[in-house]
């Protein structure tokens, strides 16, 4: 058999029943060994081994010099290791690259090697991958029936199959992504929908978070739609969209759930005042009149709010209708007002409410023929 | 099928005759989307059509694009990574030949709904060799030839290979080693393609 670099010595060309012969053996078999003699210096190295340390002194070094004993902490003598025959060696090479081994020590049967010396196997543990790499080893350095290349064929071929799982969930996640924006906006304004708003105020009050709640109804609207046509309404809607977002912070929601009805969401909103300056100040610019083909489109808005920390356990269901009595309210004072939620209005909740306190959220939006029916005392 | 077939027939077209021709491929396989996914199943009537289509398109024998096929996995460099998996099967390309039998087995180990046809190797001694190929639908030792045809390459082997037709239910591919290591081949390193 050719030597090649690497490759394991022939057991056949060394004399046979001798000491060299069961080495030679060993080469083939357990190509990292290392075989100490009774004062526990190194007499002869597999072939994997020597190439691990390639041009350092490895023959004639005391073992305690070439590695280190991680575990189990017993001293490096040759009777502790002796003790220790036949259990697991956590060992770390004395070099640069401080390589991690295990190992597995036996004495040397009489005629084997040195009197009174011992041998161990070693092999790489979980750092085989870089360990290979740093070493430069080949499939020839290691015994045909170690698994070590299968190991780094398993490393290799997995690597690559989460590769490909890995980019077939970030395009999954990003269409997922855009499958909930698109469920959860409303494509006329680009708003959060009314699925948004009950998905949002379900988690407000999982996290016990407070907030202020506006129950916005634009003033008008029908008539614009009616006068104008369908083309301005819309517009109409995208521009009352427009200034309710730049009335508001980028954390908070604002929904339109209904035609011409929208709710606001403000995180953390606990002052009755400041809620009324928004209100108000919101109302004033939707006033504004909104040019639309040369026309201008005369709306305006009534709101009704209400605060959660009010409550000490706020009902969802509860909030939405006290803000929706206070909407009615401001309808019912003349429009174009923003109107808080009070315990006088109280009264007509009570009666709204069922004797079970559950009531249906309107789910489906509300047509702005619905217009009519809130503009009482108009 | 599973979707890593697919996806290879995509590359191999993608890679040699440009994303045109792909196009024009996966619409006249009555296909509406361009990629395939390499971990989801598709049905067998889609590669089955996308075969077809790409036979028509390119007006070349199947078989030969099956060959080529399996030629392109092994010696193009985008990829490199199937062709170190591969070269995993042995230090040369006879150890390769002999553990051919194993290589569905590997392939599930690393995507275990991959199913490959199953190849039997037998030795007929003086370096010539038939392996047999079974697969779910015919053609595969097509690319079967076109694949050991680039690893002899790869390993610096001299083989002759021809795909000798069906016997039974196995396609059978004769190989004639010439030379093990004739020329040298291309670099393996054990270590490299994990960091």
């Amino acid at each position: 058999m050719k030597m090649q670099e690497g490759a394991l010595s022939d057991p056949a060309s060394v004399p046979a029943g001798s000491a060299a012969q069961f080495a030679a053996m060993m080469d083939v078999l357990c190509p990292m060994h290392l075989m100490l003699d009774a004062a526990g210096r190194s007499v002869h190295a597999g072939p994997t081994l020597m190439k691990m340390f390639d041009a350092a002194p490895l023959i004639g070094v005391p073992f305690h010099d070439l590695f280190e004993l991680r575990r189990p902490q017993i001293g490096m003598s040759v009777p502790a290791l002796m003790d220790h025959a036949g259990t697991k060696l956590h060992l770390r090479m004395r070099s640069a690259l401080q390589t991690e081994l295990k190992g597995m020590l036996v004495p040397l049967a009489p005629g084997t090697g040195p009197a009174g010396g011992a041998l161990i196997d070693l092999s790489f543990g979980i750092s085989v991958v870089d360990s290979v790499r740093e070493y430069g080893l080949t499939s020839r350095d290691f015994s045909a029936t170690d698994l070590t290349v299968e190991m780094l064929y398993l490393v290799e071929a997995k690597t690559a199959a989460m590769d490909a799982s890995r980019s077939l969930n970030q395009r999954l996640q990003g269409a997922m992504i855009a499958a909930e924006e698109k469920a959860y906006t409303d494509t006329l304004t680009g708003l959060r929908n009314r699925r948004a708003l009950d998905y949002m105020l379900d988690r407000l009050a999982e996290a016990e978070h407070d907030f202020a709640l506006i129950h916005i109804d634009l003033d008008y609207f029908k008539s614009v739609n009616d006068s104008m046509g369908h083309a301005a309404g819309d517009h109409v809607l995208r521009e009352v969209a427009r200034i309710m977002i730049e009335e508001t912070r980028s954390d908070d929601t604002v929904a339109r759930v209904g035609g011409d009805e929208f709710v606001l969401v403000l995180k953390r909103l606990t002052d009755r005042c400041r809620v009324h300056d928004i209100a108000s100040r919101l109302i004033a610019r939707l006033k504004q009149p909104i040019a639309f083909g040369g026309r201008m489109c005369h709306v305006s808005a009534s709101a009704g709010s209400v605060l959660s920390c009010d409550h000490p356990h706020p009902d969802m269901t509860r909030l939405m209708l006290e803000a929706d009595t206070a909407l009615y309210a401001a309808k019912r004072s003349g429009r174009g007002c923003h109107v808080a939620f009070t315990a006088d209005l109280n009264q007509s909740v009570d009666g709204l409410m069922p004797a079970d306190g559950v009531v249906e959220r309107r789910a489906a939006p509300r047509s702005s023929s619905s217009d009519a029916e809130k503009d009482v005392g108009a | 099928m599973h979707g890593m077939i697919n996806r290879a027939i995509e590359r191999f077209v993608r890679d040699t005759y440009g994303r045109d021709i792909w196009g024009t491929v996966m619409r006249r396989a009555g296909l509406d989307y361009s990629e395939f996914e390499a971990m989801l199943t598709y049905d067998a009537k889609v590669t089955h059509d996308v075969l077809s289509a790409l036979g028509s398109v390119l007006d070349r024998p199947q078989q030969d694009i099956l060959e080529d096929i399996g030629t392109y996995l092994v010696s193009h460099p985008k990829v490199e990574a199937l062709r170190r998996l591969l070269r995993f099967g042995g230090p040369t390309f006879t150890e390769f030949l002999h553990s051919l039998d194993d290589l569905p087995a590997r392939a599930r180990l690393a995507v275990p709904d991959l199913v490959l046809p199953d190849l039997e190797l037998r030795e007929h001694g003086s370096g010539h060799f038939s392996a047999f190929c079974r697969g779910q639908t015919a053609g595969w030792g097509h690319v079967v030839v076109g694949l050991l045809r680039a690893l002899a390459d790869d390993y610096g082997a001299l083989a002759v290979l021809e795909h000798k037709g069906a016997r039974g239910d196995a396609e059978v591919i004769d190989i004639q080693l010439l030379a093990v290591e004739h020329a040298s081949g291309r670099r393996f390193d054990l270590g490299v393609g994990t960091g």
